[in-house]
């Protein structure tokens, strides 16, 4: 294998784990747009992912823990504490306008609606 | 209105979610604990022991510190609080399409060794990430008692 394989295979795939756990998300749609909450205990802003390519938006992070030496796990829950969902968009959203929020592990992604597709108010012009 | 907001393949999350928490419980390596049955708590806990001490790690999200009860009582460990159901005010013409989050108070009790030192319990919040650290006592360490 040469580097530039070694390259392009980073590219494709970060160095992730393969078992990845579905975070739960609340979703909320009303006339501008679509609130995203999503659970990612233990994600920072620098390991969080959200991603859009055409109509597939990928959210995703990994939890950083740090475990004194020597620990022995006596029971584990979430042994291994990525994250990732992926949804997928219709034509009327505007993913080039998604805003994104990060607060004590709770992801809040707002989408808006494209202009054309909310409902709109037409001004009369007189003259 | 409708499938504005599609889940990719509509199924699979579901799906995929029940293959996540088969795969948890069946998970080669590691022994199988029957208490990991216990799934779809809140929140998740893991607990770990070193020498020094039994660090016990709770995946909170979206709880604020002042809202966390932590108590430690006759060698239980509890964990307690709430969260709400933090929405822009419900409006008129809100569609909800996925409501997974945990709502509600939750209270988790985890039984220390007991060679844990209630005395000496750290917290610290960050990210959604409760850490507990119980320290262990000293006296607990083996020591020899003279017959006389």
């Amino acid at each position: 294998m040469n580097n530039t394989t070694n390259v392009t295979k980073v590219d494709q795939a970060p160095a992730v784990p393969q078992a990845a756990l579905v975070p739960a998300v609340d979703i909320v749609e009303n006339e501008v747009g679509i609130t995203l909450l999503a659970d990612m205990p233990g994600v920072s802003k620098d390991r969080l992912g959200v991603r859009v390519d055409g109509e597939n938006l990928l959210i995703e992070g990994s939890a950083e823990v740090k475990v004194p030496e020597n620990l022995e796990i006596v029971h584990s829950e979430i042994r291994n504490p990525y994250f990732r969902r992926s949804f997928t968009l219709s034509r009327e959203l505007d993913a080039s306008k998604i805003e994104a929020s990060l607060r004590d592990g709770v992801l809040r992604l707002h989408i808006p609606k494209a202009e054309e597709a909310r409902p709109r108010r037409i001004e009369v012009k007189v003259g | 209105m409708n499938g504005s907001f599609r889940f990719a393949g509509d199924l699979f999350p579901e799906l995929t979610r029940l293959q996540q928490r088969l795969d948890e419980v069946f998970q080669t390596g590691g022994a199988a604990n029957i208490r990991e049955l216990a799934r779809g708590t809140f929140p998740a806990v893991n607990i770990g022991s070193s020498p020094d001490s039994v660090e016990v790690l709770a995946f909170a999200p979206g709880i604020d510190a002042k809202s966390l009860q932590i108590t430690v009582d006759k060698g239980l460990l509890v964990i307690a609080g709430e969260r709400n159901r933090n929405q822009d005010s419900n409006g008129d013409n809100q569609n909800v399409y996925a409501q997974e989050r945990f709502a509600g108070s939750f209270r988790r009790v985890i039984s220390l060794p007991e060679d844990a030192d209630p005395g000496k319990v750290e917290a610290s919040l960050r990210d959604g990430l409760l850490r507990v650290s119980v320290a262990k006592r000293e006296s607990s360490k083996p020591r020899q008692i003279a017959v006389n």
